[in-house]
């Protein structure tokens, strides 16, 4: 069997506030399968965004462990975690975070500039992406000539370019209105069940969540919750 | 790099007006500092031009330590008793003694009032032997210069520079045969000399009378050493050849410490200087004076580089959420250090560069202005100003691309 592409083991997370210290994850394990999508839920405060930020190794755990993919990402310096982000992991956010001044087709190959692909192949992978999210004729078009649902599907490809193993997705929907955001949903299934992407995504709302396989629910930086949805709910695209 | 280059280039191109003034204290700057660097070459070129025309065969001897030429030069103007004399200058024109000094030329130099009638010149009037002539390269262009007949009968004749010509016969460029008085004496004009060009603040060669030495000696600024001998203000001398310079300046040196009875350790009481030599000690008040105004105009350099720090803090400020995102896809600290330090550095040349051109504009309109000299844009000053500006850059966008590439991607990412 493949290696689990999360591995979390005892995970906790405290920051420190001047004085006070805030215990933001308490001891959570978790395993995503390969091919897995599915839906991370909490009130605000249970330490969704944290334990993100942790999967995402944009930050590090106080305690526990980490495998991502079999290896240990516990203890690795910036650059290393910068290393991984580049390979392993496409990053969804709720406000796109997209370049302004800067179109489409220079949003989408941002992480290939970091990653030293070279210009042409750029191109191509560039046309590949943005046409697996239905945006191909928009190469050259600037982020506030797109709609919003049009922006989150270019963030999209921009997480897809560099074939990663992940895709982290944090409140995709959260800015879109519910056409778009369904839009969004069904993009992101399609490409979990046709490419096979995994895909872990944080939402406040049960209708996208119940559209994944699986529902952990966060409460006090603890799992307090886990339920596998037999039925998955069909968004339309 | 290449693509960060491009990506620096686009961030200006975002912000031009801002770009444009952040660039305006480099690019004045620089200008400033090139102008001056131009300006400060090109009067040094024109002085050793000036320099260059007197002969580069010539050596002239000045009363005074050999320590302080231009102490001794200052003998010239003053009325101190001149410790070369006569005799001096005729030891020197022994072919015995000074083997390789072709022609011997003393001559005693004071400001005296030339006039005509009602108009009057302070100019330099000049007692010369004929040798003048030929150690000077330098001819009438009508009537005769100062001959031996003259010298020996102290005859009160004059040979007129062209400047003085031009004061005094407004309508006679060959005013032959005139009287004019030299310190309410009469003289007789012979001749007029060729121009010779030259009108600066500092010297106009053309403005200048001979008279016979001993005319001069004798009836114009009768003066005596204390051992009795004629005194001469300098004693200029031809040397057979340029390579000969550093062999005569010896013998010369011998003859004259022997002549002063100058004890072996004691220093020269006269100097020689050549052509050379005099190039040289200008060279030296040149470039002193250029690196002092240089050091000014710099300090603007200083200014503008403060200027683009602020501006790139300012910039990293404004674009956190960019530098968040940039990190969540896989950037490094050191690509976005890269990033900003280069827009700060592409800033500060592009101010370099354009600053170039202002200065090159600033030296061509000293050039116009003054039209004695050209003000010369030199390889020189554009490579030290574009690179002391790369520097500027460099090191005014070192802190803010530091700060940029420590921010932490959560953070930033936040950041509203």
């Amino acid at each position: 069997m493949e290696a689990p592409v999360i591995q979390i083991q005892d995970v906790t997370k405290v920051y420190h506030m001047g004085e006070v210290e805030v215990h933001a994850l308490r001891g959570i394990s978790l395993e995503v399968q390969p091919g897995e999508i599915m839906a991370i839920m909490g009130p605000s405060g249970s330490g969704k965004s944290t334990l993100m930020n942790v999967i995402g190794c944009l930050d590090q755990p106080t305690s526990g462990s980490y495998f991502m993919e079999g290896v240990d990402v516990g203890g690795l310096d910036d650059d290393q975690l910068a290393d991984i982000r580049k390979r392993k992991i496409g990053f969804v956010f709720q406000t796109f975070n997209l370049l302004a001044r800067t179109n489409a087709f220079e949003n989408v190959t941002l992480p290939l500039i970091y990653a030293g692909v070279p210009r042409a192949e750029r191109h191509t992978r560039a046309r590949a992406a943005l046409g697996a999210v239905g945006l191909a004729g928009r190469m050259a078009h600037q982020p506030t000539e797109l709609s919003g649902g049009e922006q989150q599907r270019v963030a999209i490809a921009r997480a897809l370019i560099n074939n990663p193993s992940i895709i982290l997705a944090d409140e995709p929907t959260g800015n879109l209105d519910s056409k778009s955001g369904a839009e969004v949903m069904a993009l992101l299934l399609r490409l979990n069940r046709q490419q096979g992407i995994t895909v872990v995504l944080v939402s406040h709302d049960p209708n996208i969540a119940r559209s994944t396989s699986r529902i952990v629910h966060l409460s006090d930086g603890q799992v307090s919750g886990e339920e596998i949805v037999p039925q998955p709910v069909e968004v339309g695209e | 790099m290449l693509e960060a280059t491009r990506l620096a280039w686009r961030a200006l191109m975002a912000n031009k007006l801002r770009a444009g003034l952040t660039m305006l204290g480099i690019i004045i700057g620089v200008g400033a500092v090139i102008t001056l660097m131009s300006v400060g070459d090109g009067v040094q070129a024109y002085i050793t031009d000036q320099f260059r025309s007197i002969g580069a065969n010539l050596l002239i001897v000045f009363p005074g330590s050999v320590q302080d030429p231009m102490a001794g030069m200052a003998s010239l103007i003053s009325d101190k008793a001149a410790l070369l004399t006569v005799g001096d200058a005729e030891a020197l024109a022994d072919r015995a003694r000074v083997p390789d000094l072709v022609a011997v030329a003393p001559q005693l130099t004071r400001f005296g009032r030339v006039s005509v009638g009602r108009d009057e010149t302070l100019t330099q009037v000049s007692g010369v032997t004929p040798e003048f002539m030929q150690v000077r390269t330098w001819y009438p262009v009508v009537g005769e210069f100062i001959g031996t007949q003259d010298m020996e009968g102290r005859s009160r004749v004059v040979v007129l520079g062209q400047t003085v010509v031009k004061d005094l016969f407004a309508d006679n460029p060959y005013p032959l045969g005139e009287t004019v008085k030299i310190n309410n004496i009469a003289f007789r004009v012979v001749g007029v000399m060729e121009e010779k060009g030259g009108a600066t603040a500092f010297s106009d060669q053309d403005d200048m009378v001979f008279v016979p030495l001993t005319t001069a000696q004798t009836r114009l600024f009768p003066s005596r050493t204390l051992a009795g001998e004629r005194g001469v203000s300098t004693i200029m001398g031809q040397a057979v050849s340029d390579e000969r310079i550093d062999a005569v300046k010896e013998q010369i040196s011998t003859v004259l410490r022997e002549r002063h009875d100058i004890a072996f350790r004691d220093e020269d009481d006269f100097s020689i200087i050549s052509q050379a030599g005099l190039i040289d000690v200008f060279g030296q008040i040149m470039d002193v004076i250029t690196i002092f105004l240089g050091s000014i105009a710099a300090v603007s350099l200083v200014v503008g580089g403060i200027g683009i720090m602020n501006i790139m803090l300012v910039s990293v400020t404004e674009r956190t959420r960019e530098i968040g995102l940039r990190k969540a896809v896989g950037a490094r600290r050191r690509d976005i250090l890269q990033q900003f330090l280069i827009e700060a550095v592409a800033l500060a040349i592009l101010g370099g560069v354009v600053g170039t051109g202002v200065g090159a504009a600033g030296a061509a309109t000293v050039t116009y202005l003054i039209g004695e000299f050209e003000a010369k844009l030199s390889a020189d000053a554009v490579l030290l100003a574009t690179t002391v500006s790369a520097l500027v850059g460099l090191a005014s966008g070192l802190y803010p691309a530091w700060r940029a590439a420590r921010l932490n991607p959560i953070d930033a990412l936040r950041y509203e």
